[in-house]
This record gives structure tokens, C-alpha cells and sequence, in this order.
């Protein structure tokens, strides 16, 4: 499955308590929708915490839990995110092998995204990165076979600013 | 006032207005139990947890009141959980009280731990775990709003034991009743869009075949006079759904009773033929539509819901109005009238004269047995309905007799009618009767039920001698798992597989005596009645009475599984 097909960002805004977080999955989880990624972290207001869900379904399901989701008492309130109308960003840090020869140009691209190297030793390098969850593709494919490891947070998203 | 978790709990119950909390104590709910003793709220013993959930879930239909339960952690609460899923399909206001392990013992695997809140979740409006003492008054005043407010429905709480138990420091706190309640996320929308009330008339006043289609949300809403008065300024004909029956009087000239798979053929046929469905309250459930593409195929649809997710969950509306059935049917009315209401409506004469046809044709119908033969259901069933009172209530269990309850009583009043419709939970009988009884002492109240339902609740009956709680139950014995007797007649080729249950084993008559009941066993035709006659009279415990009655005796019209309303079978002779 790839996000970029019909993916949905879901971003809901709900009450920073114990339990939450599984009332929300647990509506997905019933209906056999595979949740894409996931984020959730409080927000400004430490009372309240944003999950921002991606989630590949169509829009009519997507309707109805989106309605399910709005009946849980925890949840104050939800945006879907038109991919083309929210900023989205994710951040992952890779591990990856480099040579002597190989190093250079792996430092080069990571400045190129403006990523930042955390951790070296022997023959191996981890970086982190931000960017739009493209860019971030973008960066593992260009790596290929020298990726040893990553993880991503999964996208956090909101809408964009309209004049 | 300092005061321990415990007695806050029981003092909340009391400022919420319980009356009656069903229960059975243990040991993480001890404390709380201690405490009841002073209240003036009465408690009811029940004999398992199941029977305290249903016996609520009756008090609620009944009353329109919240029930209450309150049933120790663990086990007791796993009991639990059924009546929880069946209020939560049947949208039931009741609130559910659990013991749970201390907070120290939290997911140590304690004796008597399950992960009460995790595990009801999804058959819950909303469940707690009370962390803290003093969240106590809060929780139980929000767990009353929202199990009564909105789409009603069952909400729990689950109380660590170190937080009642008023000789553990943890318990402590401050007495506060909170003047309202304030949750963020929860405000149900109430009035119909005025926009979408006036495109409703006007799909109205344009429509040559339309239905009202009543379902247990009318009588949520206590909207039956809104409704009625609704049908009657249009002169428009209701079908009451399985959750609606007595929302509109059997015996009014526009009620045509119930649709869906064990529906009267006028009933559903006149949803099917509909240029115009009413939702009102209803959720256009798998059991109404028959195959969903092929139902009600030229009808719009105006579907008026509490709940905005049902709102295009299963058939997408033309106008769909979130609100309280009985304001947006008020509005609705005014909507109409300001348009022209009832002058303006066209003439749909043929409509009517179509559906009367309908009903002439197509009656319900059964054959009365030979001498000598066991008893048909159905002639019990107009025996009791035509020897009990008019407001007599009636609570069923699940599968062919309440199928023949729904269809040949004649329901003339409001809340008069209880039953599992949605989770369809068999042995819903005894203790829904008993709770309904509890909450209308006023009210005689029979249970229809099958031999299989009754032998899953029937120690409850020991509850209600106990209590002198003089319900009477009428058991419908065919041997059989009769509904599942039926589809195997009919879709297995006659394969009855594991539904033989026997008439004799148990004996009913002894075993309702042994617990304390009068017992009855009624063989023959001319004993109906006496024996009906007597259970009337008895008003200090309960009675059952045995009626033998015959096992290919199946349920008609009936929509096959799968199959269009539109290819309704309407008798063993299989004539459309």
C-alpha cells in the first residue's frame, strides 16, 4: 500500500488521558482498516493531545469512522487533511553503511536535505531527517542497498494557512 | 464534608435518582456494599450478573429511567458485558458499576482482574476507570448524562477497590456534587436544521407512496404523539419497527405494523413500493432491508437520527436531518403546515387503497391445531394478548416467539413492548420482565419466551420470589431451538442439527416451584385460557406456565436470508 495513492490524514484532536489513544485505533482496528502511521504527542494546551492518523481507505468508510471517531466523549475534534491543503512532516533516522569512498557523498546528500549525522562508528553512519514523508522516501531510495536500518514517526500534519 | 469513595458513590446514586440498583456483591465491590445498607436505595439480588445487566436494561424500557447495575470486578464483570452489547445495540440508557482490583494490583493479574474498561469498550457510549477518590461525584454525574442524553445508551464505571474502602487512605475526599457537567466533546445536536426540515416537507408534499418508518428512536426521543400526530396531520401510513412496536397503537388505520424478515407482507411491501421512506429513529438494520441493493429501490429517503453516524451509514439519504426525533418531527410538522399542510397534500388515494388491498390479501395467518395436537404459538399468543390488559407489558427472549409476540400482539401503547432487537441476546426474558416490573409495579407484566431462551436465565426467577416480584412468564416449549429449527426446515433440507432440546427435560412446572413460582403445564387448547386466567390472579410471586406447542409450527412471511423484500414468502404453502 502506498500512502500516496489515496491516502487520508485524519488529525484529531483529543483529551490527554490514559486510554484515549486506544478508543481511537480500536475504531479502526474493528473495522479491518490498517492504520498507515500514527503520531500523538500533546499539544499547546498539555490537556489535549493531537493524533495525526494516515489511513488508506476509501472516502465512504472513511465517512462513517470519521462520524465513530466524533461519538467517542474523548474526542473534541477532527479535520480530515486534503493532502494538498496541510503541511505535513515526518522525521526518521537511518543507519547506513559507507566506505571510504561511499562516505562523502552520503554526508553531501544528507546536507542536501538538510538532515544532521548523529552517531558514526567503523563502517556505519546514522543520520536524522525532517521533511515531507516524499523527501524522506526520496532520501532512502537514493540510499538503497546501503540502508541497515530506520524508523520514521509517521507524519504530523496541519492545515495549511489561507490568507 | 469529608467523606470516603464508597458512600460518595451511594450518595451520587441517590442525586442521580436511582430508585433501585440490580447486584450481586464480591470482593472488590465489598465496600461499596456496606454503605447500601443505610440508603433508601433498594437493592435487588440477583442470582448471576447477566440477570442484574437485563433486569436494568428493563427498568430502562420500562421507565425511560437509566438502570443501574453494579456487579463486583472480574468474572462478574465478564457476565456483564452481554447486557452492556445488547443496550449498547438498542440504544438502552443504563449505567453499569464494576469493582475493580486496588490500584496497586492494576495489571498484576490479581485475583479477580480482568481489564474491565478494555475490555467493554467497544459495547460501551463510554466506560471509566475512577483513578482518584474524588473523581467519583464527577464520574457518576457524567456517566448519567451521557448514558441518558444523545443517542441513549450503557456507560461503566470501574472503581478500584482501595478507592471505596473508607479504611484505605486512598478512599478520602471532600464531598462536591458538580452543578453541571462540562465535557468538551460531547454536546448532541438536538434541533433539525431548519434548511433540511423545509427540504424534507418538500420531498413530502411531492411524494405519491411515502412510509413513515418508525424505529426505537421514536420511543427514545418520546416522540409516539409527535409521530402520531405527524401521520395523522399527512395521513400517512407508519410502520413500527421490532425496537418501535406500540409506538403508534396497533389498532390506528395508518399503523401497518412491522416490517422487515418476519414482517407483515403489507409492511414490507409498502416499504418496498415507497416513492418516499420517513426514517425517524430508525437505522435501517440488515433485518428491515432485506438484500440492501434491492430494498425500497424508487423510494428517497429523509432520515431523521440523534445519532449523525447513522446518517448514510447503511443507505445514503436524500435529506438527512441530525436531531431529537420529537423536536425535528414538531418542526417538521410546523415546516408543513406553513406550506399548505394537510390541503396541500396530493392526492394518494390509489397509495391507500393499494395498501388496504395489501392487507386484505395478505393477513397473518395460521392453521388451529386438531384436538389432540399440541398447541399452535400463535393461538397462545392471542389468548394471553386478548386476556391481559391493554398497558400489560411484554418482554420477550430472542427467535420464534418473539417473532409471533411482535407480530400478533396488538400493542396499543408506548413502552409496552421489550426486547433484544440488535445483539438479539436469547434468555433476555425473564430478567428484562423482572426489571420492568421493578420499575412499573403498577403494570402487569408477562414474558413471552422460548424453552431454550428460559433456560439461559431462568434462575432469575428465584430473584424475583425472593424479592415478591410477581412477574409471569409464558414459555412458548416447542423442544427445539425453534428459529434455528426453522432455517435448518428450511435451508439445510431438513438437517436439525444439535436444536433438539426436549419438552420434559427439565420439567418446568417443578422447576418453576422449586423456585418458589407458581407452575403451570398447558397441553391442550381449552386450558389456555383458565390457565392464563389464573396466572392473572396470582400477584405475590411469579408464574410460569408451560405451553406445549408444536415444533413445525414456523414463522411466517418471512424474507430469506440474503433475498430482496421483494421475494417475501408469506406462508408454509410458499405463495406470494
Amino acid at each position: 500500500m502506498s500512502p500516496a495513492t489515496r491516502h487520508h490524514i485524519l488529525s484529531v484532536l483529543v483529551e490527554n488521558k490514559p486510554g484515549v489513544l486506544a478508543r481511537v485505533s480500536g475504531l479502526f482496528a474493528r473495522r479491518g482498516f490498517n492504520i498507515f502511521s500514527l503520531a500523538v504527542a500533546p499539544t499547546d494546551d498539555a490537556t489535549r493531545s493531537r493524533i495525526t492518523i494516515v489511513v488508506d481507505v476509501e472516502s465512504a468508510p472513511l465517512e462513517q469512522i470519521t462520524k465513530q471517531l466524533d461519538k467517542l466523549i474523548n474526542v473534541l475534534q477532527i479535520d480530515e487533511l486534503a493532502p494538498s491543503d496541510a503541511v505535513e512532516r515526518e522525521l526518521m533516522i537511518v543507519t547506513v553503511t559507507v566506505t571510504p569512498e561511499s562516505k562523502p557523498a552520503v554526508l553531501s546528500l544528507t546536507d542536501e536535505y538538510s538532515g544532521a549525522v548523529l552517531d558514526e562508528a567503523g563502517d556505519r553512519i546514522t543520520v536524522s531527517l525532517g521533511g515531507t514523508p516524499e523527501a524522506l522516501d526520496a532520501f532512502t531510495s537514493q540510499m538503497g542497498t546501503a540502508v541497515v536500518a530506520y524508523q520514521r514517526t509517521g507524519r504530523i500534519a496541519l492545515p495549511r494557512i489561507t490568507s | 464534608m469529608k467523606t470516603n469513595g464508597g458512600a460518595a458513590l451511594i450518595k451520587a446514586l441517590e442525586l442521580e435518582g436511582v430508585d433501585v440498583i440490580f447486584g450481586l456483591p464480591g470482593g472488590a465491590i465489598l465496600p461499596v456494599y456496606d454503605p447500601i445498607i443505610d440508603s433508601p436505595i433498594r437493592h435487588i439480588l440477583v442470582r448471576h450478573e447477566q440477570g442484574a445487566g437485563h433486569m436494568a436494561e428493563g427498568y430502562a424500557h420500562a421507565t425511560g429511567r437509566p438502570g443501574v447495575a453494579m456487579v463486583t470486578s472480574g468474572p462478574a464483570a465478564t457476565n456483564i458485558i452481554t447486557p452492556l452489547a445488547d443496550a449498547y445495540m438498542d440504544s438502552v440508557p443504563m449505567v453499569v458499576i464494576t469493582g475493580q482490583v486496588g490500584t496497586a494490583g492494576i495489571g498484576t493479574d490479581a485475583f479477580q482482574e480482568v481489564d474491565t474498561v478494555g475490555i467493554t469498550r467497544s459495547v460501551t457510549k463510554h466506560n471509566e476507570l475512577v483513578t482518584n477518590a474524588a473523581d467519583i461525584p464527577r464520574i457518576v454525574r457524567e456517566a448519567f448524562h451521557i448514558a441518558t442524553t444523545g443517542r441513549p445508551g450503557p456507560v461503566l464505571i470501574d472503581i478500584p477497590k482501595d478507592l471505596v474502602d473508607p479504611t484505605n487512605p486512598n478512599s478520602a475526599l471532600d464531598w462536591y456534587w458538580p452543578d453541571s457537567v462540562d465535557l468538551a466533546g460531547y454536546n448532541p445536536r438536538l434541533d433539525g436544521d431548519p434548511a433540511l426540515i423545509e427540504d424534507a416537507a418538500r420531498l413530502i408534499n411531492a411524494s405519491q407512496r411515502p412510509v413513515l418508518y418508525a424505529g426505537g428512536g421514536i420511543l427514545k426521543a418520546r416522540a409516539a404523539e409527535s409521530l402520531l400526530a405527524l401521520a395523522e396531520l399527512l395521513d400517512i401510513p407508519v410502520v413500527t419497527t421490532l425496537m418501535a412496536r406500540g409506538a403508534v397503537p396497533d389498532d390506528h388505520p395508518l399503523c401497518l405494523g412491522m416490517p422487515g424478515m418476519h414482517g407483515n407482507y403489507t409492511a414490507v411491501t409498502a416499504m418496498q413500493e415507497s416513492d418516499l421512506l420517513i426514517a425517524l429513529g430508525s437505522r435501517f438494520d440488515d433485518r428491515v432491508t432485506g438484500k440492501l441493493d434491492a430494498f425500497a429501490e424508487h423510494a428517497k429517503i429523509i432520515h431523521v437520527d440523534i445519532d449523525p453516524a447513522e446518517l448514510g451509514k447503511v443507505r445514503r439519504p436524500d435529506v438527512g436531518i441530525t436531531g431529537d426525533c420529537r423536536l425535528v418531527i414538531d418542526e417538521l410538522i410546523n415546516a408543513l403546515k406553513q406550506l399548505g399542510a394537510p390541503e396541500n397534500q396530493p392526492d394518494r388515494s390509489s397509495w391507500k387503497s393499494t395498501i388496504s388491498g395489501w392487507q386484505e390479501k395478505f393477513p397473518l395467518s395460521y392453521v388451529q391445531s386438531e384436538p389432540g395436537d399440541l398447541l399452535k404459538p400463535q393461538f397462545v399468543l392471542e389468548q394471553l394478548r386478548d386476556n391481559t390488559p391493554d398497558d400489560c407489558i411484554v418482554a420477550s427472549g430472542v427467535g420464534q416467539h418473539q417473532m409471533w409476540t411482535a407480530q400478533y400482539w396488538k400493542f396499543q401503547h408506548p413502552y409496552t413492548w421489550i426486547n433484544s432487537g440488535g445483539l438479539g441476546t436469547m434468555g433476555f426474558a425473564v430478567p428484562a420482565a423482572i426489571g420492568a416490573k421493578v420499575g412499573r409495579p403498577d403494570r402487569m407484566v408477562w414474558a413471552v419466551d422460548g424453552d431454550g431462551c428460559f433456560q439461559m436465565t431462568a434462575q432469575e426467577l428465584v430473584t424475583a420470589a425472593a424479592e415478591r416480584i410477581p412477574v409471569k412468564i409464558a414459555i412458548l416449549n416447542n423442544a427445539y431451538l425453534g428459529m434455528v429449527r426453522q432455517w435448518q426446515e428450511m435451508f439445510y433440507e431438513e438437517r436439525y442439527s444439535e436444536v433438539y432440546l426436549s419438552p420434559d427435560l427439565p420439567d418446568y412446572k417443578m422447576w418453576a416451584e422449586a423456585m418458589g413460582c407458581v407452575g403451570m403445564r398447558v397441553e391442550s387448547p381449552e386450558d389456555v385460557l383458565p390457565a392464563i386466567q389464573r396466572a392473572n390472579e396470582v400477584d405475590d410471586r411469579p408464574v410460569v406456565i408451560d405451553f406445549r406447542t408444536d415444533a413445525s409450527e414456523k414463522v411466517f412471511p418471512m424474507v430469506p436470508a440474503g433475498k430482496s423484500n421483494s421475494d417475501i414468502v408469506v406462508g408454509p404453502e410458499g405463495l406470494r
